[in-house]
């Protein structure tokens, strides 16, 4: 009998662990998780309205992203993201049905087909040098004609076919030095103009024939002051430039190829104008715009090059590109602010002193100033004229107005963030009931039935609809209060334009967004970027009257001794608590371990003089710090030199910014690579935030092994500086990855190791006691992945009992960095098929689950890897015991099966980050993936052990039950009338 | 390095000269134009196999050929061609990445002595390519698919096994005492009798006889 007890139990047990870890089914997808697609700050605009049917615009961006959007809704139809290096130069539309994109630096062309995205040609452009680029679609109104693509790009010009991409023609110019500012074609001609500067004073025109290439003249005329290479085109024959000294306009004007200049002085020509002017784009033909300091003003030109001002504006002023409006005319769109309102003004090019139309639009203030403005214009049913303008804000969103309204927006600055951080929701108070929220019992037991139908695979069509609706509108996970499992938070995200967005993790909707002001251009803080986001207040104490708070900083600009600045936000409101310019650069921001009695982390700032700053300002800060300070140790990384240095604080600060809150730092140890040999390209530390269950690891036959586990480990990897760069750069002989694993306290280095004939990049993740590492064998040109742990030896003779007993083991002595350490290190290596964006590990509240690594593939994908397919010990044949243990059998690679992607049959386009965030429930770990997409999933790497599913079926748990029930009252009854029989009998 | 590559260098050796001397000389690479080689390739995605569960079945507007991890980025033309332009000579790697599909890396040598000769192989399997022809390796099923509703996948259940044991107990027990032997069905009774607190293992029949 017992056997058999077993044997059942053994059956259980593996009936229940049968089911592949992590897996979904097509039905659960966006349960747990959300997808956000997004494009980023649109560059160019081009409007595809003229056919009846889909209205739609093709833009451009800052991501590289090419994409075609539903002009009605704002939705996305296609959309590609070309390469890092792929920058979009220009894109336009050809034949009505291509669009036409030029990109890496006007090297590569390539056309789209409109309606579904196919890439249909691509040509590749070469020429000697850098050049402006410029992309020239000729605009035919013959149909049968094959229109030419003109494109200036490497200093060449060339003549594409629109139709198969074949290189038609190819003009190179004599002159060495001449910088092509712009190519003309005058309307209804088949030649065009290519201007430009062959030196400061020297001006340069070629006419070419736009059919074959052919120079047909060339013209070179000297002016007798400088240009300042500024240069705008006001009609296909007169252009105006400004002068070196931006004091004067110069009109050129192309008769018949004929260069003539005529100088004006902007003083003339504007009274009371002083000041450095700057040309800006040229909307409409005759009519050209110049900003002196703040003051917009627009010139007309005349015939004979006269120059004539017809407005002046004070206002900050957004002008559109030239909209052909009927009979030739062309129509433009001016964009003016007012507080929180922006006008928008339509006007025709030849008469200026009447407005087309005049719309003031209420604007959102956390959307800043209008950066872009593109028209478009389509007749109303009563025959009169609409305009659609598309508007690109200061904070990189993209809205459509029509009729003084928004008619969609998009958010793109998600697609460009740059640090996130999480925040807990408010805690449920008193007076909201929770039985408002659940559903009554009847529809509870509804949703049930449903769902037991589902299981059981007896439900109609309509039925799984049903039931799809029931669970993704889930009032449950979108709720704006804490849960017992933690799931639901606020995911704060700091993005390039300066804007923070409150995320909740339920269905990823916005509950807040703001426009640092700190961040926004200003004068004295020219080119402000967000570079951190760290959690400032956490109250615990007092979490229901006290909001969380979030700390921003920033710097003014990109060198290392731009002065920083610092917001603190409040998570719940997204209002701005504080803000203020720091008077010191910020080289490396450390939140430390201590908080002061209102809950404030203590944050040490560290400057580029080695000077550290802590914040909060307050004396009660300072006297925590002072007690911590012989306590606090950090290193610095000079990646360029390939020294790491470490550090610990002085009690005071020398030299002039001295103040009490300022802390000196003197070096402690470094570290020095050989510049000729190593070349530092990935360190990586544990997270600080990471929970270790236990330092013991229990091994075949009850032995043990103890982790060792330490904060302060770097993991520090280098390779040979001639194998830096791209993969196929270098041959394996001369190429070498060597990883080091250093303590940050001592500098002492724990371990050391060597790949021969393999090259970066490295993309490495630290967790416990072990490090995985991504990078490129040459040898055997695949990418590995090798894993290190490491062990602490000086524990290992605690395994006896009677040490135990006597008390003669050491499990009580402190651990100190300062004490020789006792180490072993285990390490192995497998192929990894994938090239690598982003690695992760999940992390769990007490860091008891066993972990999976995030991957995130090179198509974009989200891949969760156990840790144990990375385990050292893992051999050809393991024995009975070690299987038992879980030790996977050694295979030279590791496996991808595609359920374990945790995108499943989606991609994070333009992947950069994975995070991970622990759940309060032990078993869960939030990941949060973004990129230009973004993606939010659950994962239990162990699986839910500690709840129940979503598929559990209370419907069927409740029928067994009463099945039960029925069956022993059954039974009760037939054993009572036979126990009747026998008593008769 | 890993293990096993450390353990069979020789076969490794043998396979790879024998891949090269398979490799004849194909179309893909053209000579240089400006100061790089153009590696020409085709990715061939087998139509109508395209399993229920991914989106973009067949659909070849999504795929990206990436040289080296990203370093170039490209995508397939309607007839599924592709091309990279101004690649220096050496070795390098190509990535397809299509949704639903596995594709095996490709390890292409461009070489400088000899132009418009390419050796191509997978890195997965160490299959070489007589020319620049790329296919999925096998297809990519995200989801796991709902087993339709039958009996056994009920019995298999943890809750099924559950009931079914009860059944067991329930109906085949008592056959069991119906078939004892009398006698020993009496001794067995007595036995209950005697002991106080009646308990399970008083029912089964080996344990009454031990």
């Amino acid at each position: 009998m017992a056997a058999a007890v077993r044997f059942f139990i053994l059956l259980l047990l593996f009936l229940s662990s049968l089911n592949p870890i992590l897996s979904l089914y097509e039905d659960q997808v966006g349960l747990v998780d959300w997808h956000q697609q997004y494009i980023g700050k649109v560059k160019h605009a081009v409007f595809h309205t003229q056919k009846t049917g889909r209205k739609r615009v093709v833009v451009s961006t800052e991501e590289n992203v090419v994409a075609s959007l539903d002009l009605r809704h704002g939705e996305i139809f296609w959309r590609h993201v070309l390469g890092t290096k792929d920058a979009i130069d220009g894109i336009d539309i050809a034949l009505g049905k291509y669009v036409i994109t030029l990109s890496s630096g006007g090297s590569i062309l390539r056309a789209w087909n409109l309606p579904d995205g196919q890439m249909v040609w691509e040509s590749s452009l070469q020429g000697p040098k850098d050049s402006k680029t410029l992309l020239l679609v000729e605009k035919s109104s013959k149909v049968d004609k094959d229109n030419m693509v003109i494109v200036l790009g490497r200093g060449c010009l060339h003549g594409v076919s629109s139709v198969d991409g074949e290189i038609l023609w190819k003009k190179e110019f004599d002159t060495q030095s001449l910088k092509i500012q712009q190519v003309i074609q005058p309307p209804g001609s088949d030649f065009i103009y290519v201007v430009g500067f062959s030196s400061s004073s020297l001006f340069e025109v070629y006419q070419i024939n736009a059919k074959n290439g052919e120079e047909l003249q060339h013209e070179t005329a000297a002016f007798t002051g400088d240009f300042s290479q500024e240069l705008s085109l006001v009609s296909s024959e007169t252009l105006v430039a400004l002068d070196a000294a931006r004091s004067s306009l110069v009109t050129i004007s192309l008769q018949s190829g004929k260069i003539s200049f005529q100088q004006a002085y902007i003083s003339h020509l504007v009274e009371g104008s002083s000041g450095p002017a700057v040309m800006l784009p040229s909307p409409v033909t005759g009519i050209f715009a110049v900003k002196i300091n703040a003051v917009t003003v627009f010139i007309k030109v005349t015939g004979e090059g006269k120059l004539e001002v017809v407005d002046k504006t004070e206002h900050t002023t957004i002008i559109s590109d030239a909209l052909p409006f009927t009979e030739g005319q062309q129509a433009f769109a001016l964009v003016q602010h007012e507080g929180n309102k922006i006008h928008l003004i339509m006007k025709l090019a030849d008469n200026w002193g009447s407005d087309l139309l005049k719309e003031t639009i209420e604007m959102d203030q956390q959307r800043g100033l209008v950066h872009k403005v593109f028209v478009n214009n389509y007749i109303r049913t009563d025959r009169s004229h609409g305009f659609r303008v598309l508007v690109v804000m200061e904070d990189h969103s993209l809205l459509l107005l029509q009729q003084g309204a928004v008619v969609w927006s998009r958010e793109e600055s998600l697609a460009s963030i740059v640090d996130i951080t999480t925040s807990e929701l408010p805690l449920e108070k008193q007076g909201v009931s929770v039985a408002k929220v659940e559903h009554n019992l009847f529809e509870w037991l509804k949703g049930h039935w449903l769902k037991l139908k589902g299981t059981l695979m007896l439900a109609s069509p309509e039925d799984v609809a049903a039931i799809q609706k029931i669970r993704l509108k889930s009032s449950e996970k979108s709720k704006m209060t804490r849960d017992h499992n933690g799931f639901r938070k606020l995911l704060i995200v700091l993005t390039r334009a300066g804007k923070l967005f409150a995320l909740h993790t339920g269905d990823g909707r916005i509950v807040w967004s703001l426009l640092l002001p700190l961040l926004r251009y200003s004068e004295n803080c020219q080119h402000p970027m967000g570079v951190n986001l760290y959690q400032w207040q956490v109250p615990h104490h007092h979490a229901m009257d006290e909001n969380p708070s979030v700390l921003v900083v920033g710097k003014c600009g990109q060198s290392s001794d731009a002065l920083g600045v610092l917001s603190f936000v409040d998570t719940y409101t997204g209002k701005v608590l504080r803000s203020f310019g720091l008077d010191h650069s910020v080289a490396q921001v450390v939140p430390l371990p201590s908080t002061d009695s209102t809950e404030q982390r203590l944050h040490l700032i560290i400057d580029a003089d080695k000077h550290a700053h802590l914040y909060p300002k307050t004396p009660e800060a300072v006297g925590i710090f002072q007690s911590e300070l012989s306590n606090i140790y950090g290193y610095s990384i000079e990646a360029d030199n390939g020294i790491i240095k470490g550090h610990a604080l002085k009690s005071k600060c020398v030299g002039k910014e001295a103040d009490e809150y300022c802390f000196g730092t003197r070096e402690l140890w470094s570290v020095v690579f050989p510049s000729e040999s190593e070349k530092i390209i990935a360190t990586v530390t544990r997270r600080p935030n990471e929970v270790v269950h236990t330092q013991a690891k229990v091994i075949v036959d009850q032995d043990v092994m103890y982790k060792y586990i330490s904060r302060n480990l770097l993991f520090v990897a280098t390779v040979a500086p001639k194998a830096s760069g791209e993969i196929g750069s270098a041959t394996p002989e001369e190429s070498w990855l060597i990883v080091y694993l250093i303590d940050t306290v001592t500098g002492r280095i724990l371990h050391r190791m060597s790949h021969h004939g393999s090259q970066g990049p490295v993309h490495a993740v630290f967790s416990e006691n072990w490090v995985v590492y991504h990078y490129f064998n040459l040898r055997a040109h695949r990418y590995e992945m090798s894993v290190i742990e490491i062990y602490d030896q000086s524990r290992a003779e605690n395994k006896d009992v009677w040490k135990l007993v006597l008390g003669k083991h050491n499990l009580t002595s402190p651990i100190s960095s300062y004490s020789r350490p006792e180490v072993v290190t285990k390490s192995q290596s497998y192929f990894f098929t994938h090239s690598v964006k982003a690695m992760a590990v999940t992390l769990t509240a007490k860091g008891i689950t066993s972990k999976q690594l995030l991957i995130g593939t090179i198509g974009d994908q989200v891949l969760a890897l156990d840790k144990r397919f990375l385990d050292p010990r893992r051999t050809v044949n393991p024995t009975q015991a070690e299987k038992e243990e879980g030790i996977i059998p050694l295979t030279d690679s590791l496996p991808i099966i595609p359920q374990s992607y945790v995108t499943h049959a989606l991609k994070v386009e333009g992947l950069r980050g994975i995070i991970t965030v622990p759940a309060k429930l032990e078993s869960t770990t939030l990941v949060f993936a973004h990129g230009v997409d973004l993606f939010f999933t659950q994962l239990a790497p162990s699986r839910t052990y500690d709840s129940l599913t979503e598929d559990f079926s209370y419907a069927l748990l409740l029928l067994t039950i009463i099945a039960l029930v029925a069956a022993i009252f059954v039974t009760w009854v037939l054993s009572e009338r036979k126990d009747l029989q026998e008593k008769w009998r | 390095m890993s293990p096993m590559m450390g353990s069979k260098p020789l076969l490794f050796v043998l396979f790879f000269q024998l891949c090269v001397s398979l490799l004849p000389t194909a179309v893909a690479i053209s000579p240089a134009s400006g100061d790089g080689y153009t590696i020409n390739g085709r990715v061939k995605i087998p139509q109508g196999l395209g399993v229920k569960g991914f989106v973009s079945s067949g659909k070849i507007s999504n795929v990206k050929v990436m040289l080296n991890g990203g370093q170039n980025i490209t995508f397939l033309r309607p007839d599924g061609y592709f091309s990279f332009h101004n690649v220096p000579a050496g070795t390098h790697l190509i990535e397809v990445a299509a949704i639903g599909h596995f594709f095996s890396p490709v390890r292409v040598d461009v070489s400088a002595r000899n132009p418009g000769k390419v050796q191509a192989a997978l890195t997965e399997n160490r299959k070489g390519l007589s020319e620049l022809v790329l296919e999925p390796l096998r297809e990519e099923q995200y989801y796991e698919i709902r087993e339709p509703f039958s009996i056994m996948s009920v019995v298999k259940s943890p809750m099924g096994l559950m009931m079914g044991f009860m059944l067991v107990v329930v109906f085949l027990m008592p056959k069991l005492v119906e078939n004892m032997d009398p006698e020993e069905m009496r001794r067995a009774q007595e036995e209950m009798r005697n002991q106080a607190v009646p308990s399970l293992a008083n029912f089964l029949p080996g344990a009454g006889r031990s």
